[in-house]
């Protein structure tokens, strides 16, 4: 297993996805002898998952099943422990599409927080690019310098515990892309262009409120920044569901016409005690959505 | 930086034949770079031989002639700054006089040889009202007249960000109005990445095939399936990959695949005759009778007339060029079979690692088919333009089994403008990008899905639907 790479079989010390159903799953690091509870009972990792393969169904002690998953950044997005807020995939998918993202590219990252986005990362620039993420909390640095390893994708990553708006991201000209998720993204302006490579690259800044916008493309601007846009997305959800929608009694049918009215109607009628319904295969929106994460802001660093 | 202008990096310097980017402003266009090929963009003609050997992302002027000039350094600080401004709009009247300058004069001023930044200037001279408008408004009309009149255009290396944004702004009927954000969620939550095997069905002029392999780095493989004759691949062309990354790339028709899963496909040669043009075996049958026939021809020829040596040498040499086109022929036919043989090879095992459907094509029954090809705890992704198609999509994956995790969604983007004091939504917005179906596969079982989830009808209802449904 990896979070950058597909293996078929789950082995001892992989980290799996266990979905137990509709919008309910956990993530389980594999041991030898281990056991993990779930609500359908107990699933032995010796002989439930070494051994078996990604995607088949456990049956756990109490006659209840579930499915492992192998893990991906996505997967992982909304499983991981939350130390901080973290970015969800909409943003994720987007700031990677428009930082130009691709195997080889070398990124800095800042803050790490509880590094979300940073998995999505590495598994783009896999397996010949490198991140260097920067996290001024110790605790949570050490945190993901962890979980790097545990899922197996040190080799390309390096956590430095500092500050960026002081200290820059630890490396100066190799970068093709720089993100910027913190408080005051205009004071790290200055390190982010020494940090990416002379022959230019893409910078994003994400911040929730407005006003850091305003500040941060402002500092874009008078260090030469170029291509400065500002966006946010949204995703909408479709619940898809099957409804059914009772017509209304017109009175007895008085002549052929009428009764020619009643057969036009979709042909998925159900009669139900005199009066028909109709059923519609349609999709609504959630009751509530997610309103509002943060602005994206995104420039390209042009030529030295 | 002395070392950043002395760039040896090949990739970074224009070359022909390189497939590149225009960009002036918002728009873009993507060019191949030709000897001498006069190239239309944004209602100018130019050349890019000029270009060859310049950096990426270099600016130029285009001279009069349309040869491409590098541009100077930019001049820090706007020297259109004018000193006086008012307060307000309440004395502006717009009757369209207040530029004295007419078409012909600005004509007259661009013959001159004037730069653009030097007609913008005198257009301010020479409006009565500019001195009038608020810095903001001033601010505004020379931006509106510096887009019009200064001309640059950059060279870029082509992106899917570029492409997916050009193609969205010029044709965005070629890519079934697939939105850049959404092209985004397709390769994120179709965990697109390096040493996959992806398949892929697109007819969104290769676009999202590009796109996929510019996030596969030239490592894994990609499984292009095409309905009818061949697959599409001018936007895939225009990323401009390295040629190893086109060794990546397999392509198999949709009609076969049937064959493929019953395990009948015939990948002897006569089969891939067929593939082709319908009536290869017919050709090839037919080169060896008019070759037969002539020589019938030629005997009597030879029998009537003496032998003339030059029309004996004609006839030698028709014999020959008819040889070699039916050898290319034929080597062409074994290329084609063993592309075929290929990509067979690599769809048997059932063990592709994610699926990503996004043409004009019903998505259902491709989708429904393709999924066959895929091992379990993989993502899959569809795009269609319409909702109802993929309402039908999940309804029967939910009825079959097999996939988790279902969402059906569409985002909803927003640009803003960001300036001192007028920042503000900008005011034209996308109106829709179309949707996506994304899930994950799991081991084939006739299971139920547990995640069934909440419907609103009672319950008793609820049950007789499923009886009906599962008939």
């Amino acid at each position: 297993m990896s979070f950058v790479e597909y293996s078929e079989i789950i082995q001892e010390g992989d980290v799996v996805i266990i979905f137990l159903g509709h919008e309910s799953m956990m993530p389980v690091m594999v041991q030898s002898g281990a056991q993990t509870q779930t609500r359908y009972g107990v699933i032995r990792h010796s002989s439930d998952l070494i051994g078996q393969r990604f995607g088949s169904k456990v049956t756990c002690s109490k006659g209840g099943w579930v499915y492992v998953l192998h893990p991906t950044p996505e997967l992982w997005t909304v499983n991981l422990p939350h130390r901080t807020q973290i970015l969800y995939t909409t943003d994720i998918a987007n700031i990677t599409l428009m930082l130009e993202l691709k195997p080889g590219s070398v990124v800095c990252e800042s803050g790490t927080g509880s590094g979300s986005l940073s998995h999505s990362i590495l598994r783009t620039i896999a397996p010949t690019g490198h991140l260097h993420t920067v996290e001024f909390h110790a605790q949570r640095a050490e945190k993901a310098i962890q979980e790097f390893k545990e899922h197996k994708v040190s080799h390309l990553v390096t956590v430095r515990n500092q500050d960026v708006c002081k200290d820059g991201f630890g490396i100066t000209g190799i970068a093709d892309a720089v993100f910027l998720d913190i408080p005051s993204p205009w004071e790290a302006i200055t390190h982010a262009k020494s940090a990416i490579k002379c022959k230019g690259g893409r910078i994003c800044s994400f911040s929730p409120c407005i006003e850091q916008v305003q500040r941060t493309c402002e500092a874009l601007l008078d260090h030469g920044f170029e291509e400065i846009c500002t966006l946010e997305v949204l995703l909408r959800v479709h619940d898809v569901r099957t409804v059914t929608l009772p017509s209304p009694d017109f009175g007895p049918e008085e002549d052929s016409r009428s009764s020619q009215v009643a057969s036009d109607l979709s042909q998925d009628e159900v009669p139900n005690s005199g009066n028909t319904s109709v059923i519609c295969r349609t999709a609504t929106p959630p009751r509530e959505m997610a309103g509002h994460t943060g602005y994206l802001t995104f420039a390209t660093k042009p030529r030295d | 930086m002395a070392e950043c202008e002395n760039d040896s990096d090949v990739e970074s310097r224009i070359s022909y034949r390189d497939y590149v980017v225009l960009k002036r402003g918002d728009v873009f266009k993507s060019v191949q770079v030709e000897n001498k090929k006069k190239v239309v963009f944004e209602k100018q003609w130019f050349f890019l031989d000029n270009a060859v050997g310049q950096l990426f992302g270099t600016r130029f002027e285009i001279e009069a002639g349309g040869s491409l000039k590098l541009k100077a350094a930019k001049h820090s600080g706007d020297s259109l700054d004018s000193k006086e401004a008012g307060q307000d709009n309440r004395h502006i009247v717009d009757d369209g006089s207040s530029q004295k300058l007419t078409r012909d004069d600005i004509e007259t001023l661009k013959e001159q040889g004037l730069k653009g930044q030097e007609i913008v200037q005198q257009l301010i001279d020479n409006s009565t009202t500019f001195k009038g408008k608020t810095e903001f408004a001033q601010e505004k009309y020379i931006k509106k007249k510096k887009k019009k009149y200064e001309s640059d255009i950059s060279i870029l290396k082509p992106s899917t960000r570029l492409l997916a944004m050009m193609y969205h702004g010029r044709e965005p009927g070629k890519i079934c109005h697939l939105r850049y954000d959404t092209l985004a969620q397709i390769l994120t939550l179709g965990n697109i990445h390096a040493g996959s095997k992806i398949l892929v069905f697109e007819t969104c002029a290769g676009l999202v095939l590009g796109s996929v392999m510019e996030r596969m780095g030239g490592f894994g493989s990609v499984i292009q399936m095409y309905p009818g004759g061949g697959p599409t691949r001018a936007g895939m062309e225009s990323f401009g990959f390295p040629s190893h990354f086109h060794e990546t790339l397999h392509e198999f028709p949709l009609c076969k695949v049937n064959a493929l899963l019953a395990g009948t496909l015939d990948l002897s040669e006569k089969d891939a005759d067929s593939e082709v043009s319908g009536s290869g075996n017919g050709q090839s049958e037919s080169t060896q009778e008019t070759s037969a026939v002539s020589e019938k021809n030629s005997e009597p020829q030879s029998m009537e007339v003496s032998i003339d040596p030059q029309e004996e040498m004609r006839r030698v040499e028709r014999e020959r060029l008819r040889e070699k086109k039916a050898q290319e022929k034929k080597v062409k036919m074994e290329e084609k079979r063993k592309k075929l043989a290929s990509a067979a090879a690599l769809l048997e095992g059932r063990n592709a690692d994610g699926l990503v459907i996004a043409s004009r094509f019903h998505p259902c029954p491709v989708l429904m088919c393709l999924l066959k090809f895929i091992a379990p705890s993989r993502p899959f992704v569809v795009y269609c333009q319409y909702r109802e198609p993929l309402i039908e999509c999940y309804t029967k994956l939910r009825e079959q089994g097999g996939a988790i995790s279902l969402r059906l969604t569409d985002s909803w983007l927003r640009h803003y403008q960001v300036l001192p004091n007028r920042t503000h939504p900008v005011l034209l917005m996308s109106g829709g990008g179309g949707y996506l179906l994304s899930g994950t596969t799991v081991a084939a079982d006739a299971a139920k899905a547990r995640n069934q989830h909440k419907s609103e009808e009672p319950v008793a209802k609820r049950l007789k639907l499923d009886e009906i449904s599962s008939a």
